[in-house]
This record gives structure tokens, sequence and C-alpha cells, in this order.
């Protein structure tokens, strides 16, 4: 694998990181975060189903015209979500029904839509691929952080596995109730950006 | 009337779709530095929400769902071809966007310029999509459908004006370097989504 291929799968974990610097795909990751399960489910079906199209689509790409290409790219996507739905129904019924409406979400998920548009739309279906499997890499890694905070936080459990025994089943851990509602993955992504610029001054916005 | 008042309120505040259920939220967050580019954004969302919701309504109810075809001929009537509505949503709500992408190119193009990407990405906004999803979930009626549509529709444009309202204001104060920008926008989101679980609860 040549050093610009490797930057291609890897620099999107940190230093392009989908959610924290291109503001892609943020409405999943605040939804099915409240457990790891889901969480982890989610990651396996975004990375496949982003690698599967942007792959499609950049061998398309010399095929598709300018005007359309937004319906063209959304039927590919649709598409490859029905058959990861349907794989999901057939062998996770539980966690599918869990993840509801958004599985089918996906379709709608800017990642899929914008790296298409911005990356494969331009390069041959390799790097595509590995631009693909990058992104979904990197925003599995906000996505199982996320899920693990509010699911340690907020229920004393990892992956359904008790850690902190909570006080009403006699344990100490008083449950944090905040990271269980929606406000609470705001805040936890708000500060894992932080974080994340602290560590990378580089990303730091400019005034105005 | 009064149900349908009702429904309105419902989707405006209650069951806002940016803040209630996270939907719409890479525009949300990165639409909203400006109030005129929000307010553009809300609108263009408005209407295509008010549109392509009723649409898929039809849609869903006359050729999808289990035995809707019967209308078309009695041999229809056992087809059930739900497993294709992800794929017919998302084509109706492609095809309106790209009209309202042309109309904006003719029309409107300060506004086409500053929507830029984004406009291309209210196709995959979530908010539009995640309407007509509940709103097959919610099994409304059509007229349910069409006040659903708007109603959600208002509901996102006023989360986002609101957010960017506030982000105006901030350019004032001193917050810490890396929390500048995105970062900041999200404690805010999420402060308004407690601020708006006050709505939690109301029926008329």
């Amino acid at each position: 694998m040549t050093a610009a291929s490797t930057k291609t799968l890897l620099d999107p974990l940190f230093e392009s990181n989908p959610i924290a610097l291109q503001v892609l795909g943020i409405c999943s990751a605040l939804a099915v975060t409240t457990k790891l399960e889901t969480a982890l489910v989610m990651c396996v079906a975004v990375i496949s189903v982003l690698a599967l199209s942007n792959v499609s689509i950049s061998l398309l790409r010399n095929f598709i015209p300018g005007n359309v290409r937004i319906i063209v790219q959304l039927t590919i996507i649709a598409s490859l979500v029905i058959m990861t739905d349907q794989v999901l129904k057939a062998y996770i019924y539980e966690i599918s029904k869990q993840l509801s409406v958004f599985v089918g979400l996906i379709i709608t998920n800017c990642i899929i839509m914008g790296r298409a548009e911005a990356y494969a739309m331009q390069n041959g279906p390799f790097d595509s691929l590995l631009d693909g499997i990058g992104n979904g890499l990197g925003y599995s890694a906000i996505l199982m952080a996320t899920a693990f905070l509010r699911e340690l936080l907020a229920q004393g459990t990892v992956f359904g596995a008790v850690v902190l025994p909570k006080v009403h089943d006699g344990g100490w851990y008083n449950p944090n109730g905040l990271l269980g509602i929606s406000a609470g993955a705001f805040f936890i992504i708000g500060l894992f950006i932080w974080a994340l610029r602290s560590w990378k001054t580089d990303q730091v916005e400019p005034e105005g | 009337m009064e149900q349908y008042l009702n429904l309105a309120i419902k989707a405006i505040f209650v069951e806002n779709l940016a803040l209630a259920f996270f939907l719409g939220m890479c525009s949300f967050l990165a639409c909203s530095k400006r109030v005129n580019t929000a307010i553009g954004l809300g609108a263009a969302v408005i209407f295509v929400q008010t549109v392509t919701v009723p649409i898929n309504n039809l849609i869903y109810n006359r050729l999808l769902s289990d035995g809707a075809m019967a209308w078309i001929s009695p041999a229809l009537a056992d087809y059930d071809l739900s497993f294709l509505g992800f794929l017919c949503y998302i084509g109706t709500i492609a095809a309106m966007v790209q009209i309202v992408e042309m109309t904006l190119d003719r029309y409107v193009p300060a506004l086409y310029a500053a929507l830029g990407v984004f406009l291309p990405l209210i196709a995959v906004n979530c908010a539009i999509l995640g309407g007509s999803l509940l709103m097959v979930e919610r099994t409304y009626t059509f007229g349910e459908s069409v006040v659903f549509g708007f109603g959600s529709g208002i509901g996102w444009a006023l989360a986002i004006i609101a957010l960017a309202s506030i982000r105006e204001r901030l350019q004032y104060s001193n917050i810490p370097l890396g929390l500048r920008g995105l970062g900041m926008t999200f404690v805010l989101s999420g402060l308004m989504a407690i601020g708006f679980m006050a709505f939690g609860g109301i029926q008329l």
C-alpha cells in the first residue's frame, strides 16, 4: 500500500474527521448512541454502505450527467440501504427494531452523499473504497466513544454488562439522567470536538 | 379543524424535528452562522417538506402498502411493495430538490450562492426523509400529512433561525479557542434541546 493510499484511509480518523471537522452525518451520531450495541450495528451498516456506494458511484462517475447526478446517487445509495435493512431484519431483528427509522435514514446520512459528491465523483474506484472505509471509521470512532460514555454514565453498563452498580439496584452509582436524553449527546460531542481541536490546533475555526 | 391545529402545534414545538428527533442536524449546525442564510434554508425546507410529505403519503397509500393497488385492478390486490418505500420517497424528494435548486439558480442567484453545497444536501437532509418516514409510521391521512409536513418544516426553520440568532450574538463573547465554532454550536443546541423539552406534554 502506497503512502498516498494510507493517507486516504487514515486521514479521516483525526485529521479530517467527518463529524468533528466536516460536519457530516451528525443526526444518527446523536440518535443511536444511547447504547453501545445499537451504535456498533449502526457503525457496521454505515461503513459497508459508504464503502460500496463510493465504489459504485466512482465506477459510474463518467456516465452520470451532471444535471441528474443527485437522483442517480440517491438511487444507488437507497438500493444499498434497502439491502442492508433487509439483512439486519433477517439476522438481528431485535436490534434492527431498536434502530427503527435510523437504518432508513442512512440514505440521508450526509456522510455518504457528501463523500460521493466530494470524492467519488472525482477519483478512481480503489481510492474511493479507501476513502469510504476511512470516513466510515472516523464516524465510528466518534460514535463508539459517545455511546460508551452515554451508556456508562446514564445506565452504568458497557454492552449491557453492569460496570457501575446503580443505587436503586443496591449499588453505589447514582446514574446521570442528563446523558440519557438528547441534550447529553450534544454536550458530549461538543466536548469531543473541543478536545480534538485543543490537540490539533490547526482545526480551530478562525474568528467571525 | 381542531385536530389539525393540535397536530400542527405538536409538530412545531413538542416534537421539533431538529431538537427532539435530531433530524437535519448537518445543515442545522453548518448553515446557522448567519440569520439570512438560516432564513433561506428554513424557507427551502418548509417548502420541500410541505410538498414531499403529502406526495409520499399518496405514494404509500395508493401504491406501496399491503393491498393498496386494489383501486387499479383487483388482480393487483395481493401485492405488498412497502419494501420499496425508501427508494420511492427519496426519488420524490430528490426530484423536488432539483426543481427548487433550478428555480433558485434562475431567480435568486444570491441565495443560491449562499446555500452552496447545502442546497443539494437538502435532498439528504434527514428532516425531509425523516418527516416522510414518520408520516408512514404514524399512518396519517392525506389532510393530516399536509399539516404535518408544513408544521414540521416550520418547526425546523424556527429552530435553525433561533440558533443562528444566538450564534450571531456569540461573536462578541470570549469562547475558549478549541470550542469556537462547531463545538460551541453543539453545546448551544444541547441547551436549546433542554429548553424545548419544556413543551413536552402540551395537549390542546
